[in-house]
């Protein structure tokens, strides 16, 4: 899971370091991703995994660290499944 | 209470304004245009000594230039372009036709390179840009034009086409922080001397969907909006007439706009909306300019 993430980080993060070796619990935003990229990390995501992030989980918290995203990620398929 | 006319009607019917027939849509009556003179007077004694480039700019501006500065990103449901007709002849018969049967004429419009202005900021940047770097200290600018935003509403102070006075500072961060602080007083003090009950809020502009949910977080938990609140004519709360608001890198990384020492410049804008300036003092002060209070007619010069 976590690397599938990583693959979508890489893909739509447009983060300015290195995705592969990031840490799981890096500072997304802190390694440069922007709200935009933000944005478009969500939609991938979305169309990845097949969820749909609910309104009270679209918060910078939520897309802060590849772990982060892994959990939710986690959370959303385990309640469609 | 009831038989009494809304705030809109009541300045339809005292002319201040003049409906069209489209929401948000209006005309300015002489006594409507003299407040906002009035108070665009009072602005200019304020910054008389800011050493600022003064530009008006028409309601629309370059397109590809609206395009490139991301706002299509954030407020496509705002936006608008201008369109024209480019067909021939026998084009023209099918418009006229179309026209006569109450069908779509606009179908075979062509998108022009104008784009209606959404923010008096936005046509600044590629001129700041195209100057090379910006002198050393940075530079300010104030700015005017009429604004295009689609959001067609009854609230006389949500209009589709409505004037910002804004200023616009580019520099280094500390420039431009110290600037937006420097604002954050000057405005609250200027409102205060036209006697507004005013409060300060950090905001959010409305980014569009879903992905406008995590824009507008973000814009907060970094507080880069701030606005000046008075109450209008919404009854679920006050309405902004200034904002505050810090771009960080922005713009000067979309358009490569740098200070003298080399560096991505940082900008930040303070606008007015000066339309809902004017409707804030008739609400406040009564539609009888002759009965407003002596401080602030005077005050305004009126």
């Amino acid at each position: 899971m976590i690397e599938k993430v990583r693959d979508i980080v890489a893909l739509y993060g447009g983060v300015s370091i290195d995705v592969a070796s990031l840490d799981d619990a890096a500072d997304l935003y802190a390694a440069g991703m922007t709200s935009f990229a933000s944005v478009n990390l969500m939609l991938g995501l979305e169309e990845a995994f097949s969820i749909e992030f609910p309104d009270v989980m679209l918060t910078r918290k939520t897309f802060g660290s590849l772990a982060a995203i892994a959990e939710a990620v986690a959370k959303l398929s385990s309640n469609t499944a | 209470m009831s038989n009494q006319p809304s705030f809109l009607q009541a300045l339809f019917d005292q002319g201040y304004l003049i409906p069209s027939g489209v929401p948000g849509l209006f005309g300015r009556g002489e006594a409507y245009e003299a407040i906002v003179s009035a108070f665009d007077g009072l602005i200019s004694r304020l910054v008389k000594d800011d050493g600022a480039e003064k530009i008006s700019f028409p309601p629309g501006m370059s397109r590809a230039h609206l395009e490139k500065s991301g706002y299509l990103k954030s407020f496509p449901q705002l936006a608008g372009s201008v369109h024209s007709f480019c067909g021939t002849d026998h084009d023209h018969i099918e418009l006229l036709r179309e026209i006569d049967q109450g069908g779509d004429w606009t179908r075979g419009l062509v998108c022009t390179e104008v784009a209606l202005t959404p923010a008096t900021c936005y046509p600044v940047y590629p001129i700041m840009a195209a100057r090379g770097p910006l002198p050393s200290g940075g530079q300010v600018f104030d700015l005017q034009s009429y604004c295009f935003r689609h959001e067609p509403s009854e609230d006389p102070a949500r209009m589709q086409m409505f004037r910002i006075r804004e200023f616009v500072r580019a520099g280094t961060q500390e420039e431009v922080l110290d600037f937006r602080t420097a604002w954050l007083e000057r405005g609250r003090d200027l409102i205060k001397s036209i006697g507004l009950p005013l409060d300060i809020d950090l905001a959010n502009d409305p980014f569009f969907g879903r992905g406008g949910r995590l824009m507008r977080a973000g814009q907060r938990e970094k507080e880069l909006k701030f606005e000046l609140l008075v109450q209008i004519a919404n009854p679920s709360g006050p309405t902004a007439i200034m904002s505050f608001n810090y771009h960080q890198e922005h713009f000067g990384e979309t358009w490569g706009i740098h200070t003298a020492e080399g560096g991505v410049a940082e900008t930040a804008c303070t606008g007015f909306g000066m339309d809902r300036v004017a409707l804030a003092l008739l609400r406040h002060h009564g539609l009888d300019l002759a009965a407003w209070p002596e401080p602030v007619r005077e005050t305004l010069g009126l």
